[in-house]
C-alpha cells in the first residue's frame, strides 16, 4: 500500500469537508477497498472512514413504509434488522461473502463499487430502491451505469438507501465458491403495480433488468411463465468460472428459483 | 502517524501507527501477538480472524486506526484464565480438528462467534458459518466434529466416522 492518512469523522458534514480536499476517498467497510489498496490500484492521500458516522448507521422504516438503511450500515446489521420488514433483502445481505465480511462490508460501499457480481446491486435494482446521496436522490433505474460504474460524482457519498417493500420477493444466488460472490444472482420482486427482475453476475454491463421476464411474470407469476423465454449469451461474462452461454442459461434457472421461493 | 489506543485481550495498549497499518500488522508486529496468522493477506482465508467489540472480522482487512477505542480479542485471549485450553480449543484437539494448525486460530475465533450467536448449530449451519475459513489440511470433517463437540452435541449421532 502507498502511504495515506485515515480520518474518522462522526458527522456527514465533517466527512464531506474532508472528502472535498485533494486526494480524499471514502472508506466504508474496506472489504473491497483494502484489497485494492494492497494491490496499489488506488492512491488516496486521505481515507475518510464513514463507519463512525452515527447518522449513517442502522435500519428503520419511513413514513411511506420504505425500509431505510444508513449508507454505512453493515451487511450483518441489515441481515438482522431488516429480517421482519423485508425478509428477502435481509436474506440477501445474510449470504454475502462470510460472517467476517458481513460484519465490516457496508451497503454504501457495495453500491458505490457496483461489482458486476455483487448482490446489493441486484436487490437495489430489483426492488426499485432510491439511492440517497449528500446532494440528491437517485432512482436505482438511473444509478447503475455499467461494470464498476455508477451515477455517483467524485466526492459524492451514499448516505441512505430506501427500499419499497414488495408483496413478495426472493434473491437466488448461484455461488461462485472461490470468491463467494454470485456467479449469477437474480432478485425477483412483486409489487402491487408490477414485477421487477434484476440480474447480477451475468452481464458485461453489470446488473440489469430482465424485461421479458417482468412482462411474463406480470401476466402469470409462476416459474412456468418463464419457461418459454431464453436469454442471449451476447454480452454475457465468460471466464474460467463459467462461459457466457452457461451464465445465460443460469439467468433463467435462478429466476425460476426466485419466483418459486418468493 | 497517529496514536491509537485499544484494549487487546483485556490489556490497554497504545502505539503510533501509520494510516495504512493493518490491524493484523499491529497485533503481530507492534504487540508480538503472532497467534493471529496471515494466510492470504487478500481477505479470502480467515486465518487472521479476531473479534473487535465481540464481532468476528478479518484483521488483514481492517486498519489499526479503525480499531481505536475498541476491545479486541485474539487467539491469545481464548484460553481459560488459568492457561488451560478453552472448551473450543480442547474440542479441536480431541477431534483432531487440526493438522498443521495454520488455519486454527481463525477457526477457533469463528467458532466462538458462531456459538455465541447459535449455541447448538447443525452441521449445515456450521459449514455455512465457516465458509470464509480455508483449511488446506483437514478436509474440514474433523473441524465440523470439533465444533459439534464444543457445543456439547452428540458428534457421533450427527456425523459419520
Ligand atoms: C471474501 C469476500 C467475499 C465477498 N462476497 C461478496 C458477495 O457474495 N456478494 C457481494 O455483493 N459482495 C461480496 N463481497 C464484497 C463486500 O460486500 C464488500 O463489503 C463491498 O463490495 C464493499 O463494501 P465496503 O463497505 O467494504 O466498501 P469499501 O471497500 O470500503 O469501499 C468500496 C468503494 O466504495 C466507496 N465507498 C464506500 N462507502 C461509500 C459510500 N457510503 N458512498 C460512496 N462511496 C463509498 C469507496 O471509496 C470505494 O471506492 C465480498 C468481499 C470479500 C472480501
Ligand atoms: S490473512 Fe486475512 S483473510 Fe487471509
Ligand atoms: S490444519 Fe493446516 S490449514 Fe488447517
Amino acid at each position: 500500500m502507498y502511504a495515506f492518512e485515515i480520518e474518522r469523522p462522526e458527522t456527514i458534514a465533517e466527512a464531506l469537508a474532508l472528502l472535498s480536499e485533494e486526494g480524499g476517498q471514502a472508506l466504508g467497510g474496506g472489504q473491497t477497498l483494502i484489497p485494492t489498496l494492497k494491490q496499489r490500484l488506488a492512491m488516496p492521500e486521505t481515507l475518510v472512514s464513514l463507519t463512525a458516522i452515527g447518522e449513517m448507521q442502522g435500519v428503520c422504516m419511513s413514513d411511506a413504509g420504505e425500509v431505510c438503511i444508513g449508507g454505512a450500515t453493515s451487511h450483518a446489521v441489515v441481515a438482522r434488522e431488516a429480517a421482519d420488514s423485508f425478509p428477502a433483502l435481509a436474506a440477501m445481505a445474510g449470504h454475502i461473502g462470510d460472517p467476517a465480511v458481513r460484519n465490516r462490508g457496508t451497503i454504501g460501499g457495495s453500491l458505490a463499487n457496483n461489482d458486476p457480481s455483487a448482490c446489493y446491486p441486484a436487490a437495489a435494482l430489483g426492488a426499485g430502491a432510491t439511492i440517497k446521496t449528500n446532494t440528491r436522490d437517485i432512482p436505482a433505474d438511473a444509478y447503475f451505469i455499467g461494470m464498476f460504474e455508477t451515477a455517483l460524482n467524485e466526492g459524492e457519498i451514499i448516505t441512505e438507501v430506501r427500499f419499497p417493500v414488495p408483496r413478495r420477493a426472493s434473491y437466488q444466488k448461484f455461488v461462485q465458491p472461490a470468491s463467494r460472490f454470485a456467479l449469477v444472482g437474480v432478485f425477483v420482486a412483486q409489487f402491487d403495480d408490477g414485477v421487477r427482475v434484476a440480474v447480477t453476475g451475468a452481464s458485461e454491463n453489470g446488473v440489469f433488468r430482465w424485461s421479458e421476464a417482468e412482462e411474463a411474470l406480470n401476466s402469470d407469476f409462476s416459474a412456468a411463465a418463464l419457461e418459454p423465454l431464453s436469454v442471449s449469451a451476447d454480452q454475457m461474462i465468460g471466464d474460467l468460472h463459467g462461459s457466457a452461454e452457461y451464465r445465460a442459461h443460469l439467468v433463467k434457472v435462478m429466476a425460476k428459483r426466485a419466483v418459486e421461493a418468493a | 502517524m497517529t496514536q491509537v489506543s485499544m484494549t487487546v485481550n483485556g490489556e490497554a495498549v497504545s502505539a503510533e501507527v501509520e494510516g495504512r497499518t493493518l490491524l493484523s500488522d499491529f497485533l503481530r508486529g507492534n504487540l508480538r501477538l503472532t497467534g493471529t496468522h496471515i494466510g492470504c493477506d487478500t481477505s479470502q482465508c480467515g486465518a487472521c480472524l479476531v473479534h473487535v467489540d465481540g464481532e468476528v472480522v478479518k484483521s488483514c482487512t481492517m486498519f489499526a486506526a479503525e480499531a481505536a477505542g475498541t476491545e479486541v480479542t485474539t487467539i491469545e485471549g481464548m484460553a481459560n484464565p488459568d492457561g488451560s485450553l478453552s472448551a473450543i480449543q480442547q474440542a479441536f484437539q480431541d477431534q483432531h480438528g487440526l493438522q498443521c494448525g495454520f488455519c486454527t486460530p481463525g477457526m477457533v475465533m469463528a467458532t466462538a462467534s458462531l456459538l455465541k450467536e447459535n449455541p447448538k448449530p447443525s452441521v449445515a449451519e456450521i459449514r455455512d458459518y465457516l465458509e470464509g475459513n480455508i483449511c488446506r489440511c483437514t478436509g474440514y470433517h474433523n473441524i465440523i466434529k470439533a465444533v459439534l463437540a464444543a457445543s456439547g452435541q452428540d458428534v457421533d449421532a450427527m456425523v459419520a466416522g
